[in-house]
């Protein structure tokens, strides 16, 4: 019983950890990228604009879709580690 | 065939499809209504997620939004996008494990809480009915313009055909529909973006041709269309935003308060497995992703083509824009949209300066002023309705009559779509929530069934209502959903989740702080129940706290609902075990089963 319990505590602590990685990147990209660096960013070309416009109308939506995924897959690895899977 | 037939043709096969499925997937037991069985594939889920997902706002006003805002305008993609990956990460695979119905019965629950189910239920639906009220206009705005009907005929008809297949379908009619109906409107959204990349720079794909060279002119799109508007007294498209902070909010706002809307958290209690919970929500990022990447290539080539319709000497290249800008569009040679547009009132053109020709530019721009006086222009004289961009779009590009008649058929799914959606979970909180688990808990399956038909029904007759009669206050009646569902759902259903200690005490003080500050601060700016001349301060950026816009006041009414809810529950009595057993068990995805009921 004690070792069960130990086990999901052990399997929440890796999913907070892997959540909180994850909503790093999606900050970075959105408020960050897009947003808040954008001036920093202005010195990189793209197309006619700069980077950090490209971030806030395409960049920032790709990585999202590439977050959900990279999660949806370290989850389903995590859930069999810890033996949790249904 | 005359344009009418076409779009007639489309839109009415449509419809057939939609009803088609409803009866061929009708809901037999309050499962299937509610849940689709619960047996729905993760692909089918995220595409139907999409659908339920994309409204009259994403397919008809955002590319209109953005087209005008430009890069500032980016939060709706950023915000509307980045609200799954909240979704994925921090509510959905938990309140599918959880496995009931709705929202309101996971916070009733896990609050062990009448007070804090109810605060969900009124939550729940003043959210989803502001939603809604904007769908049933925006479906009466497409019928009207393409079945040639007034706005009220247009409306009825919407009511109508929601009524049939969300009524009898349920959840489980709604889901295969829904599914259709993204297949119409991705495939309406796209085909016309891609031949106008096509046209402009010569990719077909939108999103590259965005960031692709200008054929006429050879020079960027975005610098092409920078140096146009600049010519006429805007700012840059591409230029940045001085008020960084409200812009980081309004984002914020918009991803709560996607992530806490009810009708798109109960479509992931639809699918087997908790696993295919996280995986339905990437799949619905996919299936939106698809229009919402396409989106800004729309909006920055629709303004392009606009522009270069009124000043035609301003496409190529151009040596001396006060040279192009002499020779604007006569208002006799105008193209046919112009004034089929013209009829709906949607475009209006008054000739201040007397010279025939149409000029457009920012007559609100006091550098300017001096250039538009020495060009001879006396007032910006073409005004465009931001919400006819994507609808006229083909024809202002010329494309062919079914092209046309497609839009048409994917403007009026995406409303169809969403108000079905929103109308279920507003049906869902009623029955179930408010009758079924607070007045009369012994009530039958197939009174429940009925009671939950009845306030659909009912719920669809106060939304053609309002939308026959629509308080005139579009924006803020979304920023209030939006804000409601992100000030107060949102922050006591990750709670819930992420923190065992958090008791009903601490969850209804915080609902009610979240819920409260937030309408405070959107009355104080835009009147008491938007009573125009009731609010107390003016809406403009010299009065808002630290520069927050009422919009975007959703995330500062969450982070207040977390404070408080923290302090309150740190001072009051610590949940009961079971209920501490309960959170422990929504955390692990083993021993899901079924969505079931009581």
């Amino acid at each position: 019983m004690a070792d069960e319990k130990t086990n999901a505590e052990a399997y929440w602590k890796a999913n907070v950890r892997l959540i909180t990685g994850c909503l790093i990147v999606w900050a970075l990209v959105s408020y960050g990228g897009a947003i808040l660096f954008r001036p920093l960013l202005s010195s990189i070309p793209i197309g006619g604009t700069d980077l950090g416009f490209w971030f806030a109308q395409q960049g920032s939506i790709l990585t999202f879709v590439a977050l959900i995924f990279f999660y949806g897959w370290r989850m389903n690895k995590i859930d069999k580690k810890f033996g949790l899977e249904e | 065939m005359s344009q009418f037939a076409i779009n007639l043709l489309f839109v009415g096969a449509s419809f057939v499809l939609y009803i088609g499925i409803a009866i061929w997937s009708r809901a037999g037991s309050t499962k299937d209504f509610y849940v689709a069985g619960g047996g729905v594939h993760p692909v089918t889920n995220g595409m139907a997620t999409a659908a339920d997902w994309m409204s009259a706002a994403s397919f008809i006003s955002m590319a209109g939004l953005i087209s005008s805002g430009g890069y500032a305008n980016s939060t709706f993609l950023m915000g509307w996008t980045g609200g799954f990956v909240i979704l994925a990460m921090l509510l959905a695979p938990y309140l599918r494990k959880f496995g009931k119905f709705t929202v309101p019965d996971f916070i009733g629950d896990r609050f062990y809480s009448r007070t804090a189910r109810v605060i969900a239920v009124v939550c729940l639906i003043v959210a989803s009915v502001t939603y809604v009220i904007g769908q049933m206009t925006g479906a009466g705005v497409a019928f009207s313009r393409f079945l040639e009907v007034s706005s009220t005929a247009g409306i009825w008809i919407a009511a109508a055909i929601v009524f049939l297949y969300a009524v009898f379908g349920g959840m489980k009619g709604i889901t295969y529909t829904q599914v259709a109906q993204y297949i119409v409107l991705i495939v309406a959204y796209t085909i016309p973006a891609v031949f106008i990349a096509m046209q402009l720079t010569g990719n077909p794909i939108p999103m590259f041709g965005l960031f692709s060279t200008h054929s006429e002119s050879g020079v960027p799109l975005l610098e092409k269309l920078d140096d146009v508007v600049n010519a006429l007294g805007f700012q840059d498209y591409t230029a940045d935003v001085d008020n960084k902070l409200n812009m980081v909010l309004f984002t914020l706002s918009l991803m709560i308060g996607t992530a806490g809307l009810p009708h798109v958290i109960i479509r992931f209690f639809t699918v087997p497995k908790v696993a295919d919970a996280r995986w339905s929500a990437g799949w619905a990022l996919v299936f939106i992703a698809l229009l919402y990447l396409t989106a800004p290539a729309v909006a920055s080539m629709a303004r392009l083509n606009l522009m270069t319709t009124v000043y035609p000497e301003m496409a190529g290249q151009v040596e001396n824009y006060d040279a192009a800008a002499d020779n604007a569009l006569q208002y006799e040679d105008r193209p046919g949209w112009f004034r089929t547009w013209e009829e709906t009132g949607l475009i209006n053109f008054e000739d201040k300066n007397g010279d025939g020709r149409i000029q457009t530019y920012n007559d609100s721009n006091a550098d300017f002023a001096d250039t538009a006086q020495q060009r001879g222009w006396e007032g910006n004289e073409l005004t465009v309705n931001n919400d006819i961009l994507v609808l006229a779009n083909p024809e202002i590009a010329n494309l062919p009559p079914w092209v046309i008649g497609l839009i048409a058929a994917g403007g009026i799914a995406a409303a169809l779509s969403t108000a079905a959606g929103l109308l279920l979970a507003i049906s869902s909180a009623i029955s179930h929530d408010l009758i079924k688990n607070t007045i009369n808990p012994r009530i039958t399956e197939k009174g429940e069934m009925l009671a939950a038909r009845i306030s659909m029904a009912g719920a669809i007759l106060v939304a053609t209502y309002l939308g026959l009669n629509p308080p005139g206050f579009a924006v803020q009646t979304v920023a209030l959903a939006f804000g409601i569902a992100g000030a107060s759902l949102f922050p006591v259903l990750m709670m819930g989740i992420f923190s065992t200690r958090m008791n009903s005490a601490g969850a209804v003080c915080g609902m009610l702080a979240g819920l409260l500050s937030t309408l405070l601060y959107i009355f104080t700016y835009l009147g008491w129940l938007f009573i125009p001349g009731t609010n107390m301060l003016a809406n403009t950026p010299e009065n808002w706290l630290f520069g927050i816009s009422p919009l975007s006041f959703g995330a500062v009414g969450a982070i207040i609902n977390f404070a408080v809810a923290f302090a309150v529950s740190r001072v009051t009595k610590a949940p009961p075990q079971e209920i501490q057993d309960l959170v422990q068990s929504v955390r692990y995805p083993k021993g899901a089963g079924v969505a079931h009921n009581h």
